[in-house]
């Protein structure tokens, strides 16, 4: 009855052309905007910003990333956990030998490193495609994680083996560090994900997505239409993870503040790209909805077997495990195209209500 | 200079050094590619049949080794241990083709997959609430005793191991060669629609194929768990797996075999000899990046039936 796009006419190009062409969807996405901007940050506490906001944040950039490569430019990929793991040592190495450097300019720099990174890694898609290039994705991964592990040079040395972050401020404001506050972190991660996912919408509607979803949806056809498979591949390889790179540095600076290389094994690449599908392959919103769902699905589900039924931490792990694995099951049946798609149906729904037809 | 040397010379002088110590290692890459190899065939098999990539293969193992030592725990003796074992693998591949694969039918092969990593989440979860996820010890009594062939020190273990993925290999091998259901099969991963045409009950193929798979899984997990103990990174293999599978094809049999021998050999060649220039544990990723880097020239791998392309 309120969510329908009768009466509104479209007089120009650029209103036809909006990302929310629909009058409801500005609204909703804008007062989405206000709450998570303008009220969250006041009535959030530190657990809430800590263990769900800020990881939420940050793996569905990690998410968004991934999903440009397998969702919109169908590579499959085991590695982006490696990725991740370069954007994240990047941006230690550079906030450390450049203290002045201003620090969105150390996540935005140590993306580039990613990306480099990711198109060589990229190389062997130009030749071979599916699980095959998911294996020599995981070569990325174990030989990346192996690197920072075994050269000292990128934990300068640290006795510990572990990379710290440093404090560092903009307008005098501490952004990371362990003084930093939650809030501020939590609206640079914000900020962050919203920037790239501006982005990314845009760039998958015009041409370089386009050649993205062509290659994906047939490589021989779209060769044939005159789409260059090498620049198509590999640019989606180098912009998938310049994202997760950022997502990395992020990761650290902002949700870890400590990690060591076990933060970026095989089992982050597998937990992204659980997000991707269960949230969608091929939509921006998706690969928000299914960081959200898989930050929370483990929070809600230990909150239900420890508090709720006063099962013991260790044996609540395994039904964990088990719940967990059942579920990913349960969701692949029933919906395979993620949550996006839920999300669409229900506009549908929307639409029609409360009419049956 | 120096690390050229180091890693150019130094390692084929070690070699000539002591020709008996290098055929140790090779001989110890062997056996663990032997490990790499029973994986990889559960991979291979299902891959043929069902196009389904099986990446619980690994935590099927470890599944089957906890309920074998679960069952032994309770007093029954190795060889009906090992046959009940076998029954819950085989009620397990009813389980798994009624729930997971007959509602993902005709779903894209990501789906599928993404499918498999749930299963194997969910028997893992299963197997430790079931037997508890303390390192366990598993014997069934194949003799460990070391053993002298010239000058070579040898394991009696390994030698049973690699003679009991050859019986299974050749077992397999008749199983698909010569018997009816063997021959349901191969057309099965032939062509799913030319199988079905002429008759051949497609959920009841998937059926047997998962159960082969659960049974290749249990002596993976035998051979692995008597050697290491039956633990989680038994599930690890099934990683390791992966590239034997890119180096012998995947759909190839022999390929799964052989592949599983190369990556086990240079490996462990790899390690010894190239390791301390660059660091150590490169046996980490050595077979992902020679599983690539194989890839580059030859993508279907040693065995794979070629990719051809129609549009």
């Amino acid at each position: 009855m309120f969510y329908r796009e009768t009466g509104q006419f479209k007089t120009s190009y650029e209103a036809d052309q909006a990302v929310f062409p629909i009058l409801q969807d500005k609204v909703f996405i804008i007062a989405a905007l206000g709450v998570a901007y303008l009220v969250i940050p006041f009535i959030a506490d530190d657990y809430w910003f800590k263990v769900i906001l800020i990881p939420f944040l940050v793996y569905a950039l990690a998410a968004l990333g991934l999903n440009i490569l397998t969702g919109y430019a169908g590579q499959l990929s085991l590695g982006h956990g490696g990725f991740m793991a370069v954007g994240a040592y990047a941006s230690y190495k550079l906030a450390t030998s450049f203290p002045e450097m201003n620090i969105i300019a150390v996540f935005l720099v140590s993306g580039l490193f990613a990306a480099a990174v990711g198109i060589v890694f990229g190389i062997p898609s130009l030749r071979i495609k599916g699980f095959y290039l998911a294996v020599a994705t995981l070569a990325a991964q174990f030989f990346l994680v192996w690197l920072f592990n075994k050269v000292g040079w990128f934990y300068n040395y640290n006795p510990s083996g572990t990379i710290d972050a440093p404090p560092r401020a903009l307008f005098g404001i501490l952004i990371t560090g362990a003084e930093a506050k939650p809030e501020v972190k939590y609206l640079t991660a914000l900020t962050m994900l919203i920037v790239f996912g501006v982005m990314t919408k845009n760039m998958v509607r015009g041409a370089i997505g386009r050649s993205w979803m062509a290659i994906r949806d047939m490589d021989i056809a779209a060769e044939i239409i005159g789409i260059r498979p090498l620049t198509a591949k590999l640019s989606a390889f180098a912009i998938s993870s310049y994202v997760a790179g950022v997502a990395g540095a992020e990761l650290f600076m902002l949700h870890f503040g400590s990690v060591e290389t076990l933060a970026f094994d095989i089992n982050l690449s597998f937990l992204i790209l659980f997000m991707v599908i269960i949230g969608g392959l091929g939509s921006v919103l998706g690969s928000i909805l299914g960081a959200g769902f898989m930050v929370l699905l483990p929070i809600m589900l230990t909150n239900l077997f420890v508090g709720g039924f006063g099962i013991m931490a260790v044996t609540a792990k395994h039904i964990e495990f088990m719940v967990f694995g059942a579920l990913i099951i349960f969701f692949l049946i029933v919906e395979p195209h993620g949550l996006a798609r839920l999300w669409q149906i229900a506009k549908e729904k929307l639409r029609l209500w409360p009419f049956p037809h | 200079m120096e690390v050229l040397y180091d890693f150019f010379v130094q390692p084929f002088l070690d070699i000539a050094d002591s020709p008996i110590f290098f055929a140790e290692v090779i001989v110890g890459g062997l056996t663990t590619g032997v490990m790499y190899s029973l994986v990889a065939l559960g991979f291979v098999l299902i891959f043929k049949a069902s196009g389904v990539f099986n990446f619980s293969q690994g935590v099927l193992a470890l599944f089957a080794a906890l309920t074998l030592v679960g069952i032994m725990d309770w007093g029954v003796p190795a060889f009906p241990a090992l046959l009940m074992t076998a029954a819950v693998m085989i009620v397990l591949a009813f389980i798994i083709e009624r729930l997971v694969l007959r509602p993902l039918v005709n779903q894209e092969a990501i789906i599928l997959f993404m499918s498999t990593i749930g299963l194997a989440y969910f028997l893992e979860g299963l197997g430790d609430i079931m037997w508890g996820s303390n390192v366990k010890k598993l014997d069934v009594g194949i003799p460990e005793q070391p053993f002298f062939i010239g000058e070579m020190l040898l394991n009696k273990f390994d030698m049973v191991s690699a003679a009991t993925a050859g019986i299974l290999v050749a077992v397999l091998a008749v199983f698909f060669h010569r018997t009816r259901i063997g021959r349901a099969l191969r057309a099965v991963a032939d062509d799913h629609q030319g199988a079905l045409a002429v008759g051949i009950p497609l959920q009841q193929i998937w059926v047997i194929v998962w159960s082969v798979a659960g049974i290749v899984a249990l002596v993976a997990g035998v051979m692995w768990g008597t050697k290491s103990g039956v633990q989680f990174s038994l599930s690890l293999i099934a990683l390791k797996a992966l590239p034997v599978l890119i180096l012998g094809g995947f759909t190839s049999v022999p390929g799964a075999i052989v592949g599983g021998l190369i990556i086990g050999v240079g490996e462990k060649v790899a390690e010894i000899y190239w390791g301390p220039v660059l660091g150590g544990a490169i046996e980490n990723w050595f077979a992902y990046m020679l599983a690539m880097i194989f890839l580059l020239f030859r993508p279907q791998g040693l065995f794979g039936e070629e990719i051809i392309e129609r549009v």
